[in-house]
């Protein structure tokens, strides 16, 4: 009796919200593994099964294996450049001062910084997209072709190169992501202790040491949860590509990307079925991302 | 050839009333329509439940309590011409009736579910970026026969079946399954678009040889004005039309035919590899690769700053940059010049053709209102209404008769007239087999930017072609004409 009113007590609360999560996110997880194994076109009311000939086609897809491609280049290069850039940005706005005073301080007018580097995050994707429409244009009246044209460069394609379609977008997530990112690591920054790098200071430390020996290490978690955040957007990019790059991949396949692609296959050319095998690809791909990254980068704490 | 509904040209010219605006004989602005459409079998049994009865009030039998939904894709036509006058038309044939008016730019997001729950809207404009798969549709049986349509009385002339008083391409189109389906309420030309007014003041001839297009190439190029552009962002498939219409102009309508029809090789055929090449060619030698990454609305303001000649598109273009045309320049249209010497359509050869779906649902709850605002919509008062809001052509007769239509459409009306039975046709596989066609627009731009060769590009869509034929997830099409 004693259990049942203390589980009961719990279990009140989460009911509300497991049916909510259960009926808005489990279940559709449910249908899209149900309809991965068929070829239904989203109107017909026969459903045919195939077992795993979507996953066999899958293997076999160019396109499938362009979008993988893509996304480890963006896995590989958007963490870590944004967690590079905004680390820096953040060491610096907020110990890199050196200390003035009591305590560490940031670099001069750092409160002013601090909101600026955060509007990008504000702006909504679609704009940022639209932005950067005008900004990568390539002819004369594009910002940054605009720019090379008066020093007598010839226009670059920025979004039609295939060699450089990619490295233009990731450039455009780096941009609007170290916003958050400066952010976050200045939170994480706050929360150490004065007293380290005072006594650090004390003893000769530079700012290249203080950063390294101190905040790094006293950040890794704030990090390790940046790096997740970042993995699972390099698997995203929807909405920036489709207003930059198109829905094709635009050029060579150098653009194409899973989440495009599975609306693409799902509504343009209603192939639900297959589309979801993709999804169910793209699940798996991103579990396994993060489990990998938890299980790699686990450590014990530092302790001080 | 030989459809009820054929008339000869000089008798349609007559009924057509367009010599109101283009000088001299054979003005019929969509006689030559009869050599794309006509084929099919005109006396399907209309296998529907709806049976159109004589009355020319009101065929189909419509309960005038019954409420009556119409689902219009805003795009270039807008939707008033649905709201403003279609309606209210059928409002006023059926007093006190409610209609529901829906426009949308997300018809595939909006309408699917309620195609795959049951509640579905009475007539949908199926047409934009999301357009549902009408075949898959189809064959679910959830659109009305429209056979009944076509048999019923006209509303302007009783003893007349809607059938003869549209241009026969119409009936070609609608066929779904051997089924009529779809009514195609637009009629378009597409080639080359130009400023008539700089060519004059340049004194310049529009090219009717390849040849003669190159060297006005090279004048053009000497002044800073390039002799071609296409949007290669948002606008590929301008080119890949262009392409396949050249195609069609070197080999014949057959070539489009067979790659409609998933036909071995087609894509390989030579008449192809020429056209690729050809347009190939001309972007490599006179064309600017920045505008591979402009859309279709920064192209043609271009287009209007006499930076860019001739740009591929079809008419409706004036209208949908009709606030942007600067003074000094008027829109007009220009053959594709001869690739060959012994190309299969001579000079002049234009593609004419119909287009902007509308179905009415099978399993509505007002299939006989949608059918009536169909017929609503192919009346004089209809059609001319759609061509007085739209200034674009509707397929129904004569119905531009009196309109004032501008310079560009007069240009088209014209080209059509000395193109006269040399009509380059659609290339359906656009609606058919959308995966195609998304392909062909990414691939186009890559054998336009000198990436791949024209073989390559020919055999990569073969590939896709042939993927698409071995798909049985993907219905099927064939077509005669």
């Amino acid at each position: 009796m004693e259990r049942l009113r203390r589980y009961g007590f719990v279990a009140g609360f989460l009911v509300v919200p497991v049916a909510l999560y259960s009926v808005f996110v489990i279940s559709p997880y449910i249908q899209a593994f149900q309809l991965s194994l068929t070829s239904w076109n989203g109107i017909s009311s026969v459903v045919r099964y195939v077992g795993l000939g979507n996953f066999g086609r899958l293997f076999e897809d160019e396109v499938f294996w362009r979008a993988l491609r893509n996304h480890g280049i963006l896995l590989l290069v958007l963490p870590i450049v944004t967690i590079v850039i905004a680390l820096f940005l953040s060491f610096l706005l907020n110990l890199g001062g050196g200390t003035r005073g009591a305590g560490m301080k940031g670099v001069w007018g750092s409160k002013f910084y601090r909101v600026v580097y955060f509007f990008p995050q504000v702006l909504a994707v679609a704009v940022v997209g639209v932005l950067f429409q005008a900004v990568y244009r390539p002819d004369a009246d594009g910002v940054l072709n605009g720019v090379l044209a008066r020093v007598g460069v010839d226009p670059v394609g920025w979004l039609t190169e295939p060699g450089l379609a990619l490295w233009s977008i990731i450039a455009v997530m780096v941009w609007q992501a170290v916003g958050f990112y400066v952010v976050l690591f200045s939170a994480g920054m706050a929360a150490i202790s004065r007293d380290y790098f005072e006594a650090a200071a004390l003893d000769g430390a530079g700012r290249v040491r203080l950063f390294f020996s101190i905040t790094l290490p006293l950040l890794r978690d704030t990090v390790q949860v940046g790096w997740i955040y970042l993995g699972i957007a390099a698997f995203d990019g929807f909405a920036l590509i489709l207003v930059l790059a198109g829905d094709k991949g635009e050029p060579d396949g150098a653009t194409t990307i899973l989440p495009i692609t599975i609306y693409k296959t799902a509504f343009a050319f209603n192939k639900v079925g297959y589309a979801s095998a993709m999804g169910v690809a793209l699940f798996f791909l991103t579990v396994t991302f993060a489990v990998l990254t938890l299980r790699t980068t686990r450590r014990e704490r530092v302790e001080l | 050839m030989t459809h009820p509904g054929e008339i000869t040209r000089r008798q349609l010219l007559r009924r057509i009333g367009m010599t109101a605006f283009v000088a001299g004989p054979g003005a019929g602005l969509l006689s030559a329509c009869a050599t794309a459409g006509g084929g099919g079998d005109p006396t399907a049994a209309p296998a529907t439940s709806i049976a159109a009865s004589a009355d020319p009030k009101n065929p189909f039998g419509v309960d005038a309590k019954k409420p009556l939904e119409v689902v219009i894709f805003s795009g270039g036509y807008g939707d008033a011409y649905a709201k403003d006058l279609h309606e209210e038309l059928y409002k006023k044939a059926f007093p006190g009736v409610s209609i529901k008016h829906t426009a949308t730019q997300q018809i595939g997001t909006q309408l699917r579910p309620r195609f795959v729950g049951g509640d579905v809207p009475d007539v949908l404009n199926n047409s934009g970026p999301e357009a549902l798969d009408l075949a898959a549709l189809a064959a679910e049986g959830h659109l009305a026969d429209l056979a009944p349509l076509f048999d019923a009385p006209s509303v302007d002339e009783p003893g007349k079946k809607v059938r003869d008083t549209i241009t026969p391409a119409v009936l070609d189109n609608a066929k779904i399954d051997g089924k009529d389906l779809v009514l195609n309420y637009t009629v378009s030309h597409r080639a080359l678009w130009y400023n008539a007014k700089l060519f004059e003041s340049r004194g310049w001839a529009v090219p009717k040889t390849w040849a003669e297009f190159t060297a006005l190439g090279e004048t053009a190029k000497k002044d800073g004005i390039l002799l071609f552009a296409y949007p290669g962002q948002k606008g590929p498939y301008y080119q890949l039309w262009n392409v396949l219409y050249t195609a069609a102009k070197i080999g014949g309508n057959q070539v489009i035919i067979d790659i409609d029809n998933l036909v071995d090789n087609a894509w390989n055929a030579e008449p192809m590899k020429q056209a690729v090449t050809a347009w190939a060619d001309i972007q490599a030698k006179y064309g600017d690769k920045a505008y591979f990454g402009l859309d279709h609305t920064q192209t043609q303001i271009k287009h209007l700053q006499n930076k860019v000649l001739f740009y591929p598109v079809g008419s409706w273009i004036e209208n949908e940059m009709t606030k942007e045309i600067p003074l000094d320049f008027q829109y007009a249209i220009a053959p594709i010049p001869d690739v060959t010497a012994a190309d299969k359509m001579p000079y002049g050869a234009i593609q004419v053709g119909v287009g902007e779906n509308f179905v009415v649902a099978a399993k509505g709850k007002n299939p006989q209102g949608g059918l009536e605002y169909l017929r609503v919509m192919l009346s004089k008062e209809g059609a001319k209404g759609f061509t007085e809001k739209t200034k674009n052509l509707t397929v129904v007769n004569g119905a531009a008769e009196g309109v004032d239509l501008p310079a560009g459409l007069k240009s088209a009306a014209k080209a059509q007239d000395a193109a006269g039975e040399n009509i380059i046709t659609d290339a359906r596989f656009e609606g058919w087999y959308k995966e195609l066609f998304d392909y062909g627009t990414e691939q186009i731009n890559v054998v336009m930017a000198g990436r791949i060769t024209p073989e390559k590009f020919c055999a990569n869509m073969q590939k896709k072609a042939d993927a698409i034929k071995q798909d049985d997830a993907v219905a099927k099409q064939t077509r005669s004409q």
